[in-house]
């Protein structure tokens, strides 16, 4: 049944390349049915009961490699994620007309495949293959359908990502080495390694860069904003809304577990480096005049927060740092949305050359206002719920790292408002002839997104219950094994 | 009783929804109607409830919003004495400004969309009241903060209304983190935000312990973001570009209040931090004498009244300081009535002059404008404390306990006191007497408002006359209504000597005061109706007026303490930090990693052929090394 889910989407791409013309129809009505098999999934998901819809049989045997799939409560949340965006973010490429349309559809759904591979795999090589097949088909749209200084952008976040992988497949593999005889990658038996600290530091820093790198967290983030910009709105939706929760992702589940002792001496300067980046993104984003631009920083100030959370090592920060990721994930992909919307009808991301698009297009800014709001974390949309819990969180570790933390929430209202007031408000500007009404497909992206942001802002109780278990059990191994070593 | 208690704040909810959804098709002023009805039906209900309450505290859960296991925080009301006041001033005189709102606002473009928003602000107002842990609090204190930044900036036309609508919201937003980090604090301190459980826990609990001190002052941040207190003030003034009715509802009458309110509400905590109390005593006091000189010399008719609204707030927070509560709630109960009747009236002389707002261009307006001018003297004998107007009680009450507290505060707060009636009267006196100094067209076009937005004046001007009988002081009466209504949910410090001041010094603090402003009154008279000694022309003011007339410069020195510096600093990040450290560190890898991989390089024709090679090869080095070690 998982196995169907997670390669659906590849499978579908094929008769996406084969549909011609019509590949976005077939896309989308492809996502739409992975969306519909995760929640029937999800229906059957008992929260209190574990890792669920486990498939397990040997790959390559000799290695200890295993195809080992599961569900608990975090791999599902970030599972209803994807599945929930990837038909938004199709259905948001419908009014691009790109060559090639099969080529590019396809690679979207390929990307789907592997991103679920990554939140559901529990054999450290499988995560790996996937983690690597998910550069594959974005590193392809970026450079096919981007803008126009694509090839050096591309390169540099190439080099970024190569960089990183290769890390993480060094401690993986000094990881599989060091496991009890024989030697595997499952999970569970990476568990059981006997490190030294020293060791163990070796490999949080390999992983740790490797997840830094994809988040970003300061100073692993120049590549970020380049690509965020120059990629077609797809690619920006796929990287912010999902594919850098591969990093967040990956701490919890492969990092925190797995040398405790280290993550518990190296914490502070993890929590150091995001702390860091959140005041400097929020700094930069504030000077910024390109929209886009200015999301992409807003972003690395927001998964600075998320990650900042998740080194805190409290029940809050982890439960806030997983809300976090949904809500983040829903609001930046509207905000790229928004700003696709903007440069669509006026051919531009200079916030200098808009304004007073309020009205012309109240509606559209109606919406803009409710995403933005998201962003900011008011109470009662889900930025808020999420950041409420990682500033606990964090204050439970120092007070005063929620206070400097806390200092983005200011400075995230600095930023957001100029940008809402420079885009929308005052009176036209005269190069504006015109601003078309938000079409049907804009309609059925933007009305989803809103539903999430309320309906997270307001019930979180389902994804609090999916997320509890696991954060439990992650800060239970992180503490048991720990003191293990100690001893 | 739940689904009764749920409804109050529900309904301007619905209203909000549906006037907001439907707006194009609403026709007339139809959605006035319906955003006035929403309220008053909130208000019957609270008066329902006013009248059926046991004077327990009840709470009313809908279901849980947040929860960990550890913490759980539930969407839940309470409803006692405290909530009760402040949902029948919040529904009583949103009701009021609604109804006038419909004729203020009548032929605005965005008049659905105004009533919308009004109708949504009453709704965090009421969250923010009636919430039963601080985090309900929180979620009403940021909602009023985003309806009043839209509210601000409703004409979103005008840049300078957008600039202020921002300033606002990012002010308030300072504020807001402090509260966010008290609320953290409480939580790691009482492992709760419910009210009840924290102050319970609390109430046994030695004076001045280090937490309590810090939560108090963290909460005092936000209250001063919130009800602009200094250094955080300087948003409301700016906040005078929405709509008048906004800031008769709104920064005048109720969200501004909201720092007395959770300072009142937190009173058990307040009173075990009697080194909170007397910071917040000061801090009071500071800004009611600030903002009262800045008042005497300002000439935009609403920029008085905004400074006036900072004073009166300075006055209730040295009232809490002095652990005088009910007096606190008692003057914001009286300034919510007086408060709100100026600046409605002061709408209704713009209304009349077609959007003039400097008193420098008015004058004589008294027999054009017959009732404004009866109203708008009424509300300015309540605020300057004549006798028996409401302003005189509650204002006399806060002076009589500072005296009794700290005596050195109470030189300052009474010449705050004096500074009050003297810029109120300058201002009326030059609204309404002597000759008109505004255009011919200004002139023939004078008249008075309609009946829908003079009948809630009316109403108003009522309360601020006998408002005071709520509260009155010994020598007149033995029962404080107010103060006894709200006996249940106080706590009192025990440090405090809180004794009430004897009888003879309330005789003469009240005659001492009845003689100043005899004297006030004709020497404003006397300099702007008489000498017609009209303020001079911006340009040509000098001196400390010029100084008073900038607000002391305080915008200016926050732009350069904080605003362009963090500019600063963002700039330099980008230009040093990232393109020419970090960025050319990366680019330095490039180099390196293309001339060691050369055979690479060739390959990579296509981008997909270099990137799938180096998939295959990273595979086949790892198959290699494994088969080499094992």
């Amino acid at each position: 049944m998982l196995s169907i889910l997670l390669f659906f989407p590849a499978i579908a791409a094929i008769g996406v390349l084969l549909a011609g013309e019509r590949a976005k129809l077939v896309a989308f009505s492809a996502a739409m049915i992975e969306f519909v098999l995760a929640l029937v999934l999800a229906g059957g998901f008992d929260p209190a009961a574990g890792m669920q819809f486990v498939e397990n049989s040997w790959w390559v045997r000799s290695l200890g490699i295993s195809y080992y799939i599961g569900l608990d409560g975090l791999g599902l949340l970030l599972v209803l994620l994807t599945v929930f965006l990837v038909p938004l973010i199709i259905l948001a490429s419908f009014k691009h007309s790109y060559e090639k349309p099969g080529l590019f559809y396809a690679l979207v759904l390929l990307m789907q495949t592997a991103l679920i591979g990554v939140f559901i795999s529990y054999d450290g090589f499988l995560f790996y293959v996937f983690w690597e097949l998910a550069l594959i088909p974005i590193y392809l749209i970026c450079l096919m359908w981007g803008g126009k200084n694509r090839a050096a952008i591309t390169l540099k976040f190439f080099i970024y990502t190569l960089a990183g992988s290769l890390l993480m497949l060094v401690a993986l593999i000094y990881l599989w080495t060091k496991t009890p005889y024989p030697h595997s990658f499952e999970i569970s038996r990476l568990y059981e390694t006997t490190l030294s600290l020293d060791e163990q530091s070796w490999i949080f820093w390999a992983f740790f860069i490797a997840f830094a790198i994809k988040i970003p967290v300061f100073p692993f983030h120049t590549w970020q904003p380049d690509t965020y910009t120059n990629a077609p709105v797809a690619g920006s939706m796929l990287l912010s809304g999902i594919m850098l929760k591969m990093g967040v992702y990956g701490t919890l589940r492969w990092l925190l577990p797995v040398v405790p002792s280290a993550v518990q001496e190296w914490a502070p300067w993890a929590i150091g480096l995001c702390v860091a980046g959140i005041l400097y993104a929020s700094l930069i984003a504030m000077t910024q005049s390109d929209f886009r631009r200015l999301i992409a920083y807003s972003s690395i100030a927001h998964v600075g927060l998320i990650a900042a959370g998740v080194f805190s090592l409290t029940s809050s920060g982890l439960q806030g740092g997983i809300i976090q990721m949904l809500s983040h994930g829903v609001s930046v992909v509207g905000l790229f949305f928004i700003a696709d919307i903007l440069f669509r009808r006026l051919n531009s991301d200079e916030m200098e050359s808009m304004g007073g698009i309020r009205n012309m297009a109240p509606v559209f800014s109606t919406f803009f206002l409710i995403i933005l709001l998201a962003s900011i974390a008011l109470p009662l949309t889900s930025g808020f719920v999420g950041e409420f819990l990682i500033l606990n969180g964090l204050f439970q570790y120092k007070p005063l790292i929620a206070g400097l933390a806390g200092i983005s929430v200011i400075l995230g209202a600095v930023y957001m408002l100029n940008a809402f007031k420079k885009i929308n408000l005052g009176t036209e500007n005269k190069e504006i002839k015109s601003f078309d009404k938000l079409s049907r497909t804009e309609w059925l992206v933007l009305t989803p997104l809103v539903i999430m942001i309320f309906w997270i802002g307001i019930y979180p109780s389902y994804f609090l219950s999916l997320a509890e278990p696991a954060v439990a059990e992650i800060l239970d191994r992180v503490s048991r094994n720990s003191l293990t070593l100690n001893n | 009783m739940m689904l009764m208690v749920w409804l109050i704040p529900l309904l301007p909810l619905l209203g909000f929804l549906f006037i907001g959804l439907l707006q194009k098709k609403l026709e007339g002023t139809s959605a006035g109607w319906i955003g006035s009805l929403t309220v008053l039906a909130s208000f019957v209900l609270s008066l329902l409830l006013f009248f059926l309450h046991s004077g327990s505290s009840d709470e009313y859960t809908l279901f849980e919003w947040i929860n960990l296991g550890v913490l759980s925080i539930p969407f839940s009301l309470m409803i006692d004495q405290l909530s009760l006041i402040m949902m029948l001033i919040v529904t009583g005189v949103g009701f009021l400004i609604h109804v006038y709102s419909i004729g203020y606002m009548k032929g605005d473009d965005g008049f659905a969309r105004f009533f919308s928003y009004l109708n949504l602000f009453i709704f965090f107002m009421l969250i923010l009241v009636m919430g039963s842990n601080f985090l309900l609090m929180f979620v009403g204190w940021e909602g009023v903060g985003l309806c009043s930044y839209l509210l601000i900036g409703f004409w979103f036309k005008t840049p300078e209304y957008n600039a202020a609508a921002n300033k606002a919201f990012i002010m308030n937003r300072i504020g807001d983190l402090g509260f966010l980090l008290g609320i953290l604090l409480i939580i790691s301190t009482f492992g709760s935000l419910d009210y009840n459980s924290v102050f319970s826990s609390a109430a046994s609990m030695p004076d001045n312990q280090p937490q309590i001190i810090a939560i108090t002052l963290l909460l005092l941040i936000g209250a001063a973001g919130k009800s602009a207190q200094i250094p955080l003030y300087t948003w409301l003034p700016d906040a005078m570009a929405g709509p008048t009715p906004v800031s008769a509802l709104i920064h005048a009458a109720t969200m501004v209040t909201a720092g007395i309110y959770m300072v009142v509400r937190s009173n058990v905590l307040y009173s075990i931090a009697p080194d909170t109390l007397f910071i917040v005593a000061v801090l009071g006091t500071a800004t009611a004498v600030f903002a009262a000189t800045i008042a005497l010399a300002q000439n935009d008719i609403k920029k008085v009244l905004a400074y006036s609204t900072v004073s009166q707030l300075g006055f209730m927070f040295a009232a809490l300081g002095a652990g005088a509560y009910t007096t606190a709630i008692f003057h914001v109960t009286t300034h919510a009535f007086f408060k709100a009747l100026l600046f409605l009236a002061a709408g209704s002389v713009i209304h009349a002059m077609g959007g003039e707002q400097d008193i420098r261009k008015m004058g004589g307006l008294k027999k054009n404008l017959p009732v404004t001018f009866t109203v708008f003297a009424i509300g300015t004998l309540a605020i300057a404390g004549i006798p028996p107007l409401a302003g005189f009680f509650s204002k006399d009450e806060i002076l009589a306990h500072v005296w009794v507290e700290y005596k050195y505060l109470f030189v300052a707060l009474a010449l705050a006191s004096v500074f009050t009636a003297v810029y109120m009267f300058r201002l009326f006196f030059l609204t309404f007497y002597g000759d008109f100094r505004g255009s011919q067209r200004q002139k023939e076009h004078l008249h008075e408002s309609p009946g829908i937005m003079t009948t809630p004046l009316v109403i108003l001007a009522i309360l601020s006359a006998f408002g005071g009988f709520l509260g009155m002081p010994e020598i007149f009466s033995d029962k404080h209504i107010i103060g006894s209504f709200l006996q249940p949910v106080l706590a009192y410090p025990s440090q405090l000597i809180l004794s009430k001041p004897s009888h003879a010094f309330e005789w003469s603090l009240i005659s001492v005061f009845a003689i100043l402003l005899l004297i006030i009154i004709l020497y404003t008279y006397r300099k702007f109706v008489s000498n017609k000694n009209i303020p001079l022309e911006d340009g040509s003011v000098k001196g400390l007026s010029r100084v008073l007339m900038n607000k002391y410069y305080v915008d200016e020195l926050y732009d350069y303490l904080v605003v362009k510096p963090a500019f600063f600093i963002g700039r330099t990040f980008h230009s040093l930090v990232e393109k020419s450290i970090i960025d050319r560190t990366v680019n330095s890898i490039k180099p390196i990693l293309i001339s060691t991989s050369g055979m690479l390089r060739r390959i990579q024709t296509g981008g997909i052929g270099f990137y799938i090679f180096i998939m295959v090869f990273s595979i086949i080095a790892i198959l290699a090394y494994n088969l080499l070690i094992s």
